[in-house]
């Protein structure tokens, strides 16, 4: 099933803007390792259940207690841009 | 001999019995560090201040005043962690990595943050912002990666240990290419909490060492369950130390047939023969086993792992830390901070995964991904049901050249070729020294066990440290 | 004209569950908190950060699950929402997509009709799913951009979406009260839409009636009241009706509200914006709900307001409109209770609830556990009715008092001698009077025009200053008429 990849879209969902020689380059690269991955599909899985967790681990859960952790201040101090107690961002126009 | 060529297991011995050489230890692996690091490039950030800081805390445990290095996608609280990236410069966070509190906990220092593939990202220790890490053993080389720093600060003695992470073969396959010992433990047995993510499912934190002894010291302490990280077992941790017996008679020894096969350089596959035939002289029994679906592994790897990467690298995205670019808007924020952030390789790697990810190819490739690793995880559960351990070759060549696989991913990507199926099937496997190239660079092998033996591992790579010797063997600098 | 179209409505609620610390960190929850202090390393999303599953989250998704009538899955897991927003610390949410906590519910709410009857519809309830949620932005008042504020990044949310079987604005409206109802009676939520403890989404298309096929959906956003999402929805209707009429297409959109314009104004919104490539969440497992558990937690819900209706219909012989509004809040089906209690008649109690006690909480815009007069004190002024102390008028005019300075009616009525005027023979008297100096009046009633007579009263009422019980007063009257033996009283 040999993939024609659309990069801008793409692109546009993990907000990388690509120059045009990168999208190139880009595309080919995507290209051709998901022609190597279509091997996957010699294999017959109807039957096998996928594996999302190595582990035979379930039913993980914390208790229900709050306990504050100071951080925030030290986290704001070194973000790109506060403003007293806040994260600033610039402007959301549409689209963002 | 120098301080600083002492073995995690010889630096505890002595501090054990004079706490108050600390400062000479510490001197010893910093002037090291001085005189050969500038050639090496093993260390994004080293600070003497904050080791000076450190010396004077009272420590007591079982690293009471040993200094580890700790590969830089780990966190370490109120100091930099940057994964080699740019888009994490300034990054500072306010707290420690379990595993970090644990060391720090057993008395261990802190000493310096290795140098790694962007996001860990990579086979070669060339994607870091920063610049690759030389092999110690011939500057003109790779020293493997992601955990290359870790393993070539090792290897070159400016470390006594450290610590690396392994998603599909990043601490094995640096510690093949710089000659050291490199346990990747079972998934769940050394808690992430703290470890930049990149496979969640894969993603692993273990020791980078200069002997297997040091390597189960290390075990000791990181191993064990954690609260703040669910996918971590609650399996009682053993006395790692215990299982060096050097013995290995009665031990059953697969060989998957599907390891020895064109690809596989000639020198490695010779190497790891011999290694067979050492096991053989101990009183092992060798024996072929099938592992049918190792040839997709490769495949699996890149479809699973980087749709997990592509979604832990969305919070890189300039609002809360970090580089960002500052813009006009919100839009052109993220597009540029993350354009210029990034590198390539951590570029390609995002794309691709939020192409498997994506409306309409889930089911073809994630989806088919997860189905196929089931198919791996079994073959090793079958081949454990007949052998106790399995041996291969950790990388399918020596060392290569920096810059020589730079521009061919895809042929970057199947230097994993040995290593990644451990991950997928959450098993642990070593890699520890085997043999030399004709031209002086490191072979190693991989030990596998099931899953929460380390021990088994531990017992078969002692005897054969014990035997071939190869760690005796340094490079000159 | 008749309109040709009917409307489809489905609801999605979400809302935020009272737990004392987040879903997935040990952060507190509490609203109120300075900016970005109720924080950490996993709802701030940092790297190297895990979550870990609350149990209490899990818990209160699987009772709101069955108070709707749902079934529980026992096989229970999370998945990634990934989009970026600078509210979603991680560029991702951790939601349920496939295997939600609970499904197949459903939702009783009352519909009037057009001849107000009320009947009973029921609305499905697709599911119920666990998620967390994102932080605050602040754009107010903010130079150049916006404020972002993560403290509520992590508490957790249950989204509750309905088939689309609304069919009116009037039905959404009571689905919300009737759910709200639930979850108070429940409660795992403030149920608060001005704070944000509870939200609301609507989907609206129309269709030609008969038709079973669906038209064209336009999502609906930020309607910030119960009665903003109906006139929202009413608003909405009525342009997609107007649109269709005149040969439009309706696009698949989503449209914010305007509470001061009364309009709804579209989003333009990107193409694949909302490709949110869902997958399992690795750093969470999945989790089995045995079948005891379910049990345990079915047998732990308090009583809920549709048993509670019914109860109130039996046990206090109150009609099921009237036990429908009293249950409909909670702390109103309680403040009554309480009241019935002391000994009053429940009839009364019910009626005098619904008109001069809410009156007077609406009045004022305070919550019903926040009113000045207590059960305790309410029954004492209904027991002065029921005993014929005062009239019904009289204490109509104790009551603000009551509210007002806290007295108690007893004292009020003994302060201002406001004692009902129940003496007959003095009644009696004053009856002849009044009807000896109103010979005009008692012609008209003899001649055909029997209401006069509550002129009569009226003038008895006036000698009494207030305080006679105007029924015993009517038939004195009627009774001394008859006796004047010409026409009919």
């Amino acid at each position: 099933m040999p993939q024609k990849i659309n990069i801008n879209q793409i692109a546009e969902l993990a907000r990388l803007s690509l120059k045009p020689n990168e999208q190139a380059k880009l595309s080919k690269d995507l290209e051709e390792i998901l022609a190597y991955v279509d091997q996957l599909q010699e294999l017959k899985t109807d039957n096998v259940q996928p594996t999302s967790h190595v582990l035979p681990i379930e039913n993980v859960f914390r208790k229900d207690s709050s306990q504050p952790s100071d951080i925030g201040d030290a986290v704001l101090k070194h973000a790109p841009k506060s403003e007293g107690k806040f994260f600033k961002v610039p402007k959301i126009i549409e689209g963002a | 001999m120098e301080l600083y060529q002492l073995t995690l297991k010889q630096a505890q011995e002595l501090l054990a019995k004079n706490p108050g050489r600390k400062s000479e230890l510490i001197t010893a692996l910093s002037n090291r560090l001085k005189n050969v690091d500038p050639k090496i490039k093993a260390y994004i950030n080293f600070d003497s201040k904050r080791i000076e800081s450190q010396k004077n805390e009272k420590a007591k445990g079982l690293l009471a005043g040993v200094p580890i290095s700790i590969k830089d996608n780990i966190v370490t609280q109120d100091w930099e962690t940057t994964c080699a990236s740019k888009i994490l410069k300034g990054f500072i966070p306010p707290y420690d990595a379990t595993v970090v509190r644990k060391l720090r906990e057993a008395g261990a220092l802190i000493f310096g943050k290795c140098n790694m593939d962007e996001f860990a990202f990579g086979s070669s220790c060339e994607t870091s912002c920063f610049g690759p890490t030389h092999n110690p053993w011939n500057l003109d080389y790779v020293p493997g990666g992601s955990s290359g720093g870790s393993a070539a600060a090792v290897a070159s003695d400016i470390a006594i240990a450290a610590l690396g992470s392994d998603t599909g073969g990043s601490i094995r396959q640096p510690a093949s290419f710089c000659g050291v010992v490199g346990l990747k433990p079972t998934y769940g047995r050394v808690s992430r909490y703290g470890l930049v993510a990149f496979g969640s499912s894969l993603d692993q934190i273990g020791p980078i060492t200069k002997t297997v002894e040091d390597s189960a010291m290390m075990m000791n302490v990181l191993a064990g369950h954690d609260e703040r990280d669910s996918t971590s077992a609650n399996v009682p941790v053993p006395d790692y130390t215990t299982f060096l017996s050097k013995d290995v008679k009665g031990l059953k020894i697969g060989l998957p047939k599907e390891y020895f096969v064109k690809g596989l350089d000639p020198e490695v596959e010779k190497a790891v023969r011999q290694a067979v035939k050492v096991f053989q002289d101990l009183g092992a029994t060798c024996i072929e086993v099938n592992f049918p679906h190792m040839k997709y592994a490769v495949a699996v790897y890149y479809i699973v792992a980087v749709a997990e990467a592509s979604s832990n690298l969305g919070r890189f995205d300039g609002v809360e830390y970090g580089f960002r670019h500052e813009s006009a808007n919100l839009r052109d924020m993220y597009f540029e901070t993350r354009d210029q952030g990034f590198g390539a390789e951590a570029k390609r790697r995002i794309l691709l995964g939020t192409f498997v990810l994506s409306a309409g190819y889930y089911d073809a490739y994630y989806l088919k991904g997860l189905k196929v690793r089931t198919l791996i995880k079994q073959d090793f559960d079958q081949a454990f049901q007949k052998v106790d351990l399995i041996l291969g070759p950790t990388a399918p060549t020596p060392p290569f050249k920096i810059g020589e696989k730079m521009n061919d991913p895809l042929s970057m990507y199947l230097s994993d070729i040995y290593t990644i199926s451990a991950n997928l099937a959450g098993v642990p496997a070593m890699s520890l020294p085997c043999g030399f190239s004709a031209n002086g660079l490191p072979i190693g092998m991989q030990l596998t066990a099931k899953p929460f033996d380390e021990g088994t591992i531990f017992r078969a790579a002692s005897a054969y440290e014990a035997t071939a010797k190869w760690h005796e063997k340094h490079p000159k600098l | 004209m008749t309109n040709q179209y009917e409307p489809v409505i489905g609801l999605e609620v979400h809302v935020q569950l009272k737990t004392e610390s987040k879903i997935f960190c040990s952060c507190p929850t509490q609203f109120g908190a300075e900016p970005n202090q109720n924080t950490c390393p996993v709802c701030l999303g940092l790297p190297g950060s895990l979550p870990v599953l609350n149990e209490r989250v899990l818990e209160l998704g699987i009772k709101v699950g069955l108070a709707l009538g749902c079934q529980i899955s026992s096989k229970i897991k999370f998945d990634r929402k990934n989009y970026f927003y600078p509210d979603l610390p991680k560029a991702y949410q951790i939601s349920q997509y496939d295997m939600p906590v609970a499904s197949k519910g459903s939702l009783a709410v009352e519909v009037k009709q057009d001849n107000n009857e009320f009947i009973q519809k029921k609305i499905g309830i697709t599911r119920a799913h666990l998620e967390e949620d994102a932080g605050k932005l602040l754009h107010e008042g903010v130079r150049d951009g916006s404020w972002v504020d993560y403290n509520r990044a992590g508490v957790p949310l249950l989204e509750i979406v309905s088939e689309p079987d609304l069919r009116s604005p009037e039905e959404a409206f009571q689905y919300l009260v009737s759910l709200k109802a639930i979850l108070q009676y429940l409660d795992v939520s403030d149920c608060n839409m001005e704070e944000g403890s509870l939200r609301c989404d609507a989907n609206v298309s129309i269709r030609k009636k008969g038709e079973t096929k669906f038209g064209t959906k336009v999502e609906i956003k930020n309607m910030n009241s119960f009665r903003a999402v109906q006139k929202a929805l009413a608003y909405e209707i009525k342009r997609q009706t107007e649109a269709v009429e005149n040969g439009e297409k309706i696009s698949q959109e989503t449209r914010l509200w305007n509470e001061s314009k009364g309009q709804t104004f579209s989003m333009r919104s990107k193409e694949y914006a909302h490709d949110y490539r869902y997958f399992p969440e690795p750093d969470l497992v999945p989790f089995t709900v045995s079948t005891a558990r379910i049990e345990e937690l079915r047998k732990s819900l308090p009583e809920l307001p549709k048993a509670r209706i019914e109860r109130f219909h039996k046990e206090y012989g109150l009609s099921e409109y009237d036990a429908y509004v009293l249950v409909s809040d909670k702390e109103l089906g309680d403040y009554f209770e309480s009241t019935v209690c002391e000994k009053v008649s429940p009839k009364l109690a019910s009626n005098w609830i619904q008109s001069e006690f809410l009156a007077l909480v609406n009045k004022d815009g305070i919550e019903i556990k926040e009113a000045p007069i207590k059960p305790k004190a309410f029954a004492g002024l209904l027991k002065l009715i029921e005993d014929n102390t005062v009239s019904g008028k009289i204490a109509k005019d104790i009551f603000p008092q009551m509210w007002a300075t806290g007295a108690s009616a007893e004292s009020i009525v003994k302060e201002q001698g406001l004692v009902q005027v129940t003496d007959t023979k003095l009644l009696e008297e004053i009856a002849d009077r009044v009807i000896k100096s109103n010979q005009k009046t008692v012609d008209e009633i003899r001649s055909g025009k029997p209401q006069a007579i509550g002129f009569l009263v009226g003038q008895v009422m006036k000698e009494t200053k207030g305080k006679a019980n105007p029924k015993l007063i009517n038939e004195i009257l009627e009774r001394k008429l008859a006796s004047l033996g010409h026409g009919k009283a």
